[in-house]
């Protein structure tokens, strides 16, 4: 009777535990929405659950002139997709070579991935921002589309690099006495069986420039070319509290379907990631 | 059928080849010193003329095209520009970097003219006869097949990562700063000097030994706070006698899910010392006075910033070691219990080994990332509050600093500078990582 009441007791304190982290995780969540209902433009007269919620500036965001909402949506859909795009096919064509063939260079370029892999992106930003000046590509989303693809190549690489290496190199060379070359290989062989592995790299890819701050905000300087992070920021950065119940609904409008994807998808993702990350 | 497999294996159709014996004069060291001369001699002296014009072409197209363009450069790295006024020191600076880039790569492609001039003629002079025109298009399309796969992706990342990498490690050892840059003033190579500025003028001293040691208490507090919370969740919520489990699955990664940059804006709003929701709807109301100075109060900022991290961090700790508890088999567990461990004993002697075991790299990766964890930092206090006496803010880490010191006050130099230790002092970390994976080691054994 002892021990079973201990137990009891045990999961009764288990469950307190978890009601108290449900406050604290939802907390943020339902006072960010609240704030987002709320009617008046002003933090000061704001409760938790507003007294009279509208959608007042959910529709400011899409309808009003003065909004850049839809652009800046427009500028993230374009940098974060061409981003994930090319990032699918610069990384496979270069797994594919590291994984397949051998080369002069091959053993260098491991190495220099990894390099590269060490050290931040952020540490060359100053550089970044002064070689896209020179060439002219300040304050484009060419520029920023250009940065973001090179940079994951590393990583990526790897990543991909793993993951082809577990296909049997049995396919290729039946293919080959078939008579298939280079390219019919890579393209009937490789990529159909990689998809899994291409479809994580597409989404970190897209998910990457679509939240990222600091590198849109080093290259884009016009508010037409901002992205959507660096837009709703700008919002609250102009002035605070005049605007943060817009920048509520804008997040939320953008937050909600990624955050719905993400709890869909989070258990391939670390499946990819232990995978990858625990195999020695 | 038989031709393909020469194709297949192209080194083998040489070595087959030499077995009929058909000694020819033919002198290696004529080749390979022809080549050194001019590339594309040596091939022509093995009569491969079309390999050898094209090899002639390339050189002559270098030294035309690039000619000018690498003798400007190299000078103008070493000089950095002599004529104030004139020369811009940066373009200077980068057109050297991009010089020393291609000079790589053509003494790469001259050694490897060299080497091809000279196995081929050892080869003809024991009587290796080579294929012809058109079998040796094939064999070369077949051999450098995999080159054009990899040069996009390595032009790019040599242009957007490489590059960059270089010319900030060089603008580190240059006076470049709000007050001297081009094209007004000529920038100079002034060595270490803005590494012992930083540890000996007093105002960069305190900053950067303030900043580092916060970076380094953020780091360490942050990511074990996330890590240890994320273990205790991930070891309640895997307790058979709980029910529900997806519902509080679901809810407990939720701060995962949602964007950071998001959620960490929230936050922002709601410790603000005026409006926010924690100091007019909790500490207020709970405690009475006029709330706590969450964003004007460095000490309450690193508090707050570190429970923030905790917040947004501690979710995929615990989706990690949910997977990771599950894998865990019952049986040793089962024998604990009848040798009579404590749960202490079977968590310190089972659990916790086995899961650390499975997840060091990821975890060690959680480290590094909030070593350079820019956007909690900036995003939630602009790495403010101030702080007299220092050019950075009081929660501000190496990172945020290195941009308030490029983007606010324009001290490229120092940033750069700055910018160089973070990146040594994550490599040391990185390296020790990369040294346990697998892909690293199996690469290490070709």
């Amino acid at each position: 009777m002892n021990s079973k009441m201990k137990s009891n007791l045990e999961v009764a304190g288990i469950y307190l535990i978890f009601a108290f982290m449900a406050v604290i995780i939802i907390y943020p969540i339902v006072w960010a929405i609240g704030m987002s209902l709320n009617s008046s433009t002003s933090f000061y007269s704001s409760t938790i659950i507003p007294e009279n919620w509208s959608l007042v500036h959910y529709k400011w965001l899409f309808t009003d002139p003065n909004s850049d909402y839809l652009l800046w949506y427009k500028n993230s859909m374009i940098v974060s997709g061409c981003s994930a795009v090319f990032s699918v096919i610069m990384t496979s064509l270069v797994a594919y070579a590291f994984s397949r063939y051998n080369f002069v260079g091959k053993k260098t370029g491991l190495y220099t991935f990894l390099i590269l892999q060490m050290f931040p992106a952020m540490m060359a930003m100053v550089a970044l921002y002064i070689l896209l000046n020179l060439v002219g590509l300040l304050d484009t989303l060419t520029g920023l589309i250009l940065i973001y693809v090179g940079g994951q190549i590393p990583f990526n690489a790897w990543l991909v690099k793993g993951y082809l290496d577990t296909i049997p190199r049995e396919l290729d060379e039946s293919a080959k006495i078939d008579g298939a070359g280079h390219m019919t290989i890579f393209l009937r062989i490789i990529i159909p069986l990689a998809k899994p592995i291409l479809a994580v790299v597409a989404l970190f890819n897209f998910m990457t420039p679509l939240f990222d701050f600091l590198l849109p905000s080093i290259i884009l300087q016009s508010s037409d070319n901002y992205t959507l992070a660096l837009g709703l920021f700008n919002f609250i950065n102009d002035q605070f509290s005049n605007n943060f119940t817009r920048f509520a609904a804008g997040a939320i409008l953008i937050a909600a379907p990624v955050s719905v994807l993400y709890l869909f998808l989070q258990r391939y993702l670390i499946t990819g990631l232990t995978a990858g990350g625990t195999k020695g | 059928m038989l031709e393909r497999e020469k194709v297949v294996d192209n080194s083998l159709s040489e070595k087959g080849s030499i077995n009929k014996p058909k000694p020819v004069k033919h002198n290696a060291a004529i080749a390979t010193i022809l080549s050194i001369i001019f590339a594309g001699f040596g091939q022509i002296y093995n009569r491969r003329f079309f390999k050898g014009i094209i090899f002639i072409i390339l050189e002559i197209a270098f030294i035309i095209s690039c000619g000018d363009f690498i003798n400007l450069g190299i000078w103008g790295i070493r000089t950095l520009g002599t004529i104030q006024g004139v020369d811009h020191s940066i373009f200077l600076l980068v057109y050297g970097l991009i010089s020393i880039i291609l000079l790589v790569f053509v003494v790469a492609f001259y050694i490897l003219n060299v080497k091809d001039a000279r196995k081929q003629a050892t080869l003809i002079a024991q009587g290796w006869e080579p294929p012809r025109l058109r079998e040796s298009i094939r064999i070369g399309y077949d051999r450098s097949f995999v080159y054009w796969l990899t040069v996009p992706g390595f032009a790019l990342l040599i242009f957007t990562v490489l590059l960059p990498l270089l010319f900030a490690i060089s603008l580190a050892f240059t006076n470049y700063d709000l007050y001297n840059s081009p094209p007004k003033n000529l920038l100079d190579w002034v060595g270490i000097d803005n590494f012992t500025q930083l540890i000996t003028v007093p105002i960069w001293k305190d900053t950067f030994f303030s900043v580092f040691s916060w970076t380094i208490i953020w780091t360490l507090v942050a990511t074990s706070l996330q890590i240890i919370l994320g273990l205790f969740l991930a070891l309640l919520a895997n307790d058979s006698r709980i029910k529900f489990k997806k519902l509080i699955r679901t809810i407990l990664i939720l701060p995962w899910a949602v964007p950071g940059f998001v959620s960490i804006l929230i936050f922002a709003a709601m410790f603000n010392n005026d409006f926010g929701t924690i100091n007019r709807d909790i500490i207020i109301p709970l405690f009475g006075g006029d709330g706590i100075p969450w964003l004007s109060d460095p000490l309450y900022t690193r508090i707050v910033l570190i429970v923030i991290q905790t917040w947004l961090g501690y979710p995929f700790i615990f989706a990690l070691f949910s997977g990771v508890l599950q894998s865990v088999s019952k049986d040793w567990y089962e024998a604990a219990e009848v040798d009579g461990a404590t749960r202490w004993q079977k968590f310190r002697n089972i659990t916790l080994p086995h899961v650390l075991f499975a997840t060091a790299p990821l975890l060690i990766i959680q480290y590094t990332t909030n070593f350079n964890n820019f956007n909690v930092i900036y995003l939630f206090n602009e790495g403010g509050p101030a702080v007299q006496g220092q050019n950075a803010g009081g929660t501000d880490i190496l990172i945020s600093w290195v941009y308030k010191l490029t983007f606010e006050t324009n001290n490229y130099s120092m940033a750069a500078a700055i910018s160089l230790i973070i990146g040594l002092l994550v490599s040391i970390f990185a390296i020790f990582q990369f040294r346990r994976t697998s892909s690293f080691k199996q690469e290490g054994k070709i």
